[in-house]
């Protein structure tokens, strides 16, 4: 039959599941209850969020002098904030698009709540850029609309700019390939619904989702199309955020790999938020069948790959900065002046998270343990997070002027605002794993008889 | 001359396809199949044409670009020619390298949002659009065939019977 698949390839749909089964299962965390251990975490996040929203207020009511930023380092937690929660907003479109592209079909059980977690990381991304503006009331100023000003437009020569479109594009576009996914799965539990105010909300959501012959092969097509565009337009976003490093003449900043090192670093966290989310989904909302160690160890393996591609950057970063012999190269994020420094401790997580912990993922019994998979995806996230916090703070505080060499201590209000995007984040995306169908089951159904354990065991039996 | 629609059930969508070759062989058309999920192989048996949508997603690519050229050109150069940090707006050619980021992503842009809306138009899918699946159950896990015939219908439900449709019924 044309659902045979190579015996080798293990199971990725475990249990005696049928059709109807999966249908099931993907409806349960909708149409239960939520358990206490939910309102717990939502209480915290909602807390966390309320606590950001009150830092935000704050600094646009007083400016944003009320952050730690000074003359020497004028960039400081918002970029750092903006750059990791961008990073980690790329996970999901390289799931759904690029794997897509590469036919692998473990992205099935994964792809849905690694988009929806892409599309809450770059929400808390953009309030970053449009908060430091600090009169965020101008923030339409990016935009190239007529003014009175001449028109007076913008700069079309900024990678700032091209930030702004970028990310837009970016958002706006993972945003429909979401929701093109999402539309048979509502109309599934539109259709299964028993109370009527969700089989109403389903039924506007599902756009009337009816799955005729003709409207599943445009959306097969509408999905690679988008999935072929998508993959360059990720890799794009990242390389845009390193060019507004890139492009100015700080040292440690004007470095050409930055863009090719920045995507395999957005990648890296990117894939590490999965993990982080996932592990802990698949056992509160009872989907151990679909997400199994396959998909946790595959992506342990991306990010083995990621991982490397980043620590080699921090090599050659290093060795060119010793190897140019320029004086301020010995101050930037990656020399011995950063490793002995004031900020030693900054380089040292950095180098711990990212570097050497990760090497645990070469030996298998690590790769496919859920516990330490768990750990080490939270460690990678500190980890990435230093990055970032390395290459704008450390490279700012030692400049060509050294007698404005200083340090950054961050406030009450920066610590607030970043505590507080990640409670948004939580709070997001506990919202969606709470109504939205969390795995694709639609196409998950159309690799069942293919990939799922029983009918490979069925195959088996029958063949040998 | 008045058609008959049947509407058949199936709960396998190996039997499915078998079911629709074995109807196309028998010269029927096939109104319409409902189904939870993509069935590969089934547009081919069912010999509808394939879809254009791709096409058009490289002409509104192809408007993108032309847009953010035209944009970056009537801004940049035309309009209000500066001199931003010693790097002077003269010609677009020589501004050009510095405007490809942009004229990517618009045209990523207006290729995806604008096949994205071509194709909610072209299936018809909008909010508060009702649903037109006759039986709930072809989200779930069942699979429907609509097919019309304009004299013995028996005939035809031998076939579907046959063929291992689970359900069988006139359409209203």
């Amino acid at each position: 039959m044309s659902h045979y698949e190579a015996p080798i390839r293990e199971p990725l749909i475990f249990g005696d599941k049928s059709y109807h089964d999966i249908s099931v299962d993907v409806a349960a965390p909708v149409e239960g209850k939520a358990n206490k251990l939910w309102w717990i975490a939502f209480s915290i996040a909602l807390t966390a969020f309320l606590l950001g929203i009150g830092a935000i207020c704050y600094t646009i009511g007083v400016g944003i002098g009320v952050w730690g930023l000074n003359n020497r380092i004028n960039w400081a937690w918002d970029i750092t904030n903006f750059v990791w929660w961008v990073g980690i907003g790329h996970a999901g479109t390289l799931i759904s698009a690029v794997l897509l592209l590469f036919r692998q079909k473990w992205r099935m059980g994964i792809n849905r709540s690694a988009e929806a977690m892409t599309i809450f990381a770059v929400f808390q991304a953009g309030l970053f850029p449009i908060i430091h503006m600090g009169r965020v009331w101008n923030a339409f100023y990016v935009l190239p609309l007529p003014n009175a000003l001449g028109s007076l437009w913008v700069n079309f020569n900024s990678p700032l700019l091209w930030d702004v479109f970028a990310i837009s594009t970016y958002l706006s576009v993972s945003l429909v390939f979401w929701y093109t996914g999402l539309l048979p799965d509502f109309a599934m539990l539109r259709d299964r619904a028993v109370k009527p105010f969700q089989k109403k909300i389903y039924g506007l959501l599902s756009f009337g989702w009816s799955g005729r012959l003709k409207d599943w092969q445009r959306f097969e097509e509408v999905s690679l199309v988008l999935a072929g565009l998508a993959t360059p337009l990720v890799l794009s976003v990242h390389t845009i955020v390193s060019m507004d490093f890139a492009t100015s003449i700080i040292p440690g900043w004007h470095s050409t790999i930055f863009p090719p090192y920045f995507v395999a670093g957005a990648i890296f966290s990117g894939f590490a938020m999965v993990q982080t989310l996932l592990i802990i989904m698949r056992k509160v909302s009872h989907l151990e069948a679909y997400i199994t160690k396959i998909h946790i160890e595959n992506m342990n393996k991306v990010i083995i790959v990621t991982g490397g591609i980043v620590s080699v950057a921090y090599m050659t970063e290093f060795f060119v900065g010793w190897y140019s012999g320029s004086s301020y190269e010995d101050y930037t994020y990656l020399s011995v002046g950063a490793a002995t420094g004031p900020y030693w401790w900054a380089f040292w997580s950095l180098i711990t998270c990212n570097f050497i912990f990760p090497l645990t993922l070469w030996f298998k019994k690590a790769r496919t343990s859920l516990i330490w998979s768990f750990i080490l995806s939270i460690i990678i996230n500190i980890g990435m997070w230093f990055e970032r916090f390395d290459i704008i703070v450390i490279d700012l505080s030692r400049g060509h002027l050294p007698s404005s060499w200083t340090m950054f201590s961050p406030t009450f209000v920066d610590v607030s605002i970043f505590i507080g995007t990640i409670g948004f984040f939580f709070v997001l995306f506990l919202l969606y794993a709470r109504t939205f169908p969390v795995i694709a089951q639609a196409e998950l159904k159309s690799i069942l008889k293919s990939s799922g354990e029983n009918y490979k065991n069925l195959r088996k039996e029958n063949h040998e | 001359m008045s058609s008959t629609t049947i509407q058949a059930i199936f709960d396998d969508d190996d039997v499915l396809l078998s079911a629709v070759k074995e109807l196309r062989t028998a010269n029927y058309h096939i109104e319409e199949v409902f189904t939870p999920f993509p069935v590969h192989g089934l547009e081919k048996a069912v010999g509808i044409e394939g879809t254009r949508i791709a096409i058009t997603s490289f002409i509104y690519g192809l408007i993108g670009l032309t847009f953010a050229i035209w944009l970056m050109d009537y801004t940049m150069i035309t309009d209000w020619p500066q001199n931003i940090g010693g790097k002077p707006s003269f010609s677009f050619a020589e501004n050009m390298p510095a405007f490809v980021p942009i004229m990517f992503e618009l045209t990523v842009f207006f290729a995806a949002h604008l096949m994205v809306i071509t194709f909610y138009m072209r299936s018809k899918l909008w909010p508060y659009k009702k649903a037109e699946n006759p039986d709930p159950r072809t989200t779930d896990d069942h699979f429907m065939i609509e097919v019309s015939t304009a004299n013995d219908v028996k005939s035809l439900e031998d076939l579907l019977k046959k063929s291992g449709a689970k359900e069988i019924k006139t359409k209203a």
